[in-house]
């Protein structure tokens, strides 16, 4: 699904990211960790072809991103569920609009899916916050409508950038339970995370490999997790 | 960078898609700025349309009218000038290429020294020349022979045949039918100077907003399409009001009729009035082009 091959990244002058490879397969789960400012969001911001390496290879749905026109990657996108770290949202629109942007933006927005993104409101626990503006929103709120935003799509990869990271325990305990639930309907996940304990209480119900990003590189994280 | 314009995209432009229009914030001064710019332009693509199509008429009347006529002076000393004139109308008789002659009456002639001398000329008691209008037909006459032959039986008879003041008078008006059409292109370039400067603005200001909707997929003529949709709305909404406000100036004017001057026949005649109404139109596809140019071009530039 995505596969990165000897990966880099440079950023002003400096490697943040060298030989990475990594290979996310249909119905895995994956936790990528490491200290702030080591790379993780950038790392996921190539899993979608936000980011182009300048060095390596990364294949979205076996087509190479660098080959890819604009269009051909926003296409990708589309199977490919973000959990933006800041949720991301338009300020503007509702919550349900929101929610359901990218169904506007690929035109998808049918009676059908209307239906569905009611569902996934529900499923989230915003149906009573759905004609709220973001601004309005707590911070689990805003996190849980960020996952049903990925969601709606029925996306086959989901990669969430410390989605738990404004939210209190419980909070984060339920999104990671909606996180393993989709896991098991077949979706391949990938959270980047610096919540050792999130991790933890997550390998007790899925099997996850979890990954360190340690200078530069990409390392499977040690027996302590 | 690909720049396509096709006539269904520019259709399903004006057709509209309520929810893309929704995904961009209302931006408060590029609207102004667009409905303004275009409001204005518009506006003055009246005066210059009207301008190129009044000076159109002039040109094609001093063409026609003044070609087809010509003058004979004749200034003879007391006592001959009727006798001149009665021989030259005769030989006018017999000239190919004239359909008709005729003396100007005492009053006629007072009627043309009017403008700059006052109605109460006395005309008997001044040394006025007379003069003869002679109206063509087919190809016209020789001009060269008549005049050897005027010269040789009356003496005191100059023919006129307009060419000498006729042809600068027509050139003056083309050069200001050249000069309307060089505003008109001018105001369509100004147009799009402004509407490329406001959407630059407004795509700058909403880039949060096109990271989001590149975050979700969105493909780039979707992006863009919010915006050319907006700004071609707003560009026709803006030249509709400037045009007919134009039209309503126009109408104002005092009728040639009234006046009699050039400037007074400043306007539109006859279906002329439709002309008008296609620059709205017309704005709001320099708008749309000038918006989808700023907007692939920004979006290109986007990581």
């Amino acid at each position: 699904m995505i596969d990165l091959e000897n990966v880099a990244f440079s950023y002003g002058g400096g490697e943040l990211l060298s030989d990475i490879s990594l290979k996310l397969s249909p119905g895995s789960f994956h936790f990528l960790t490491g200290p702030s400012g080591s790379g993780k969001t950038t790392l996921l911001k190539l899993c979608y072809g936000a980011l182009i390496p300048t060095a390596g290879y990364v294949h979205l749905f076996e087509a190479d991103v660098r080959n890819m026109e604009r269009d051909d990657i926003a296409l990708a996108r589309r199977r490919i569920g973000v959990v933006h770290q800041d949720c991301a949202f338009l300020d503007h629109l509702t919550v349900a609009d929101n929610i359901a942007l990218p169904l506007t933006v690929s035109g998808r927005d049918t009676l059908e899916e209307v239906a569905n993104l009611r569902e996934l409101t529900g499923w989230v626990g915003l149906t009573q916050r759905a004609d709220a503006l973001p601004p309005e929103l707590s911070g689990g709120e805003r996190q849980r409508a960020a996952l049903a935003r990925a969601l709606i799509m029925s996306p086959d990869v989901i990669l969430a950038d410390e989605p738990t990271g404004n939210v209190d325990w419980e909070m984060s305990q339920r999104l990671l339970r909606l996180l393993i639930e989709l896991n098991k309907m077949g979706k391949t996940i990938m959270i980047a995370t610096h919540d050792l304990a999130l991790i933890r209480a997550a390998k007790a119900h899925v099997q996850a490999r979890v990954l360190r990003i340690s200078n530069r590189r990409l390392q499977l994280a040690g027996a302590d997790l | 960078m690909k720049l396509s314009f096709d006539i269904d995209s520019f259709r399903g432009l004006l057709a509209g898609d309520a929810q893309a229009d929704r995904v961009v914030p209302p931006t408060g001064f590029t609207a102004w700025l667009t409905l303004f710019s275009a409001g204005a332009m518009a506006f003055l693509a009246v005066f210059a349309l009207a301008l190129s199509l009044a000076t159109s008429r002039l040109a094609d009347r001093w063409g026609d009218e003044l070609a087809r006529s010509s003058t004979i002076r004749i200034s003879a000393p007391e006592g001959q000038s009727i006798a001149q004139t009665e021989a030259a109308l005769r030989m006018l008789e017999t000239t190919p290429g004239v359909a008709s002659a005729r003396a100007l009456t005492k009053a006629e002639q007072q009627a043309l020294l009017e403008p700059w001398f006052g109605p109460d000329l006395p005309v008997d008691t001044l040394p006025i020349p007379q003069l003869i209008e002679v109206i063509e037909e087919g190809s016209g006459f020789d001009a060269a022979g008549l005049r050897l032959r005027l010269s040789a039986e009356v003496p005191g008879a100059v023919l006129d045949d307009h060419t000498r003041w006729r042809e600068p008078l027509v050139r003056a008006a083309n050069r200001l039918r050249l000069l309307g059409w060089i505003s008109l292109i001018l105001i369509a370039g100004t147009v799009a100077a402004m509407i490329t400067l406001a959407a630059n603005a407004a795509l700058s200001a909403n880039a949060q907003v096109i990271g989001v909707l590149r975050l979700v997929g969105a493909r780039d003529d979707y992006i863009s399409g919010a915006f050319e949709r907006r700004f071609t709305l707003r560009a026709l909404t803006g030249a509709g009001c400037g045009m007919l406000a134009g039209v309503i100036a126009i109408l104002f004017l005092p009728s040639a009729e009234v006046g009699g001057g050039f400037l007074t026949g400043l306007g539109f005649q006859g279906w002329h009035w439709i002309w008008p109404l296609i620059i709205p139109p017309l704005t709001a596809l320099v708008a749309f082009l000038a918006t989808r140019a700023a907007a692939r071009r920004t979006l290109g530039g986007m990581s």
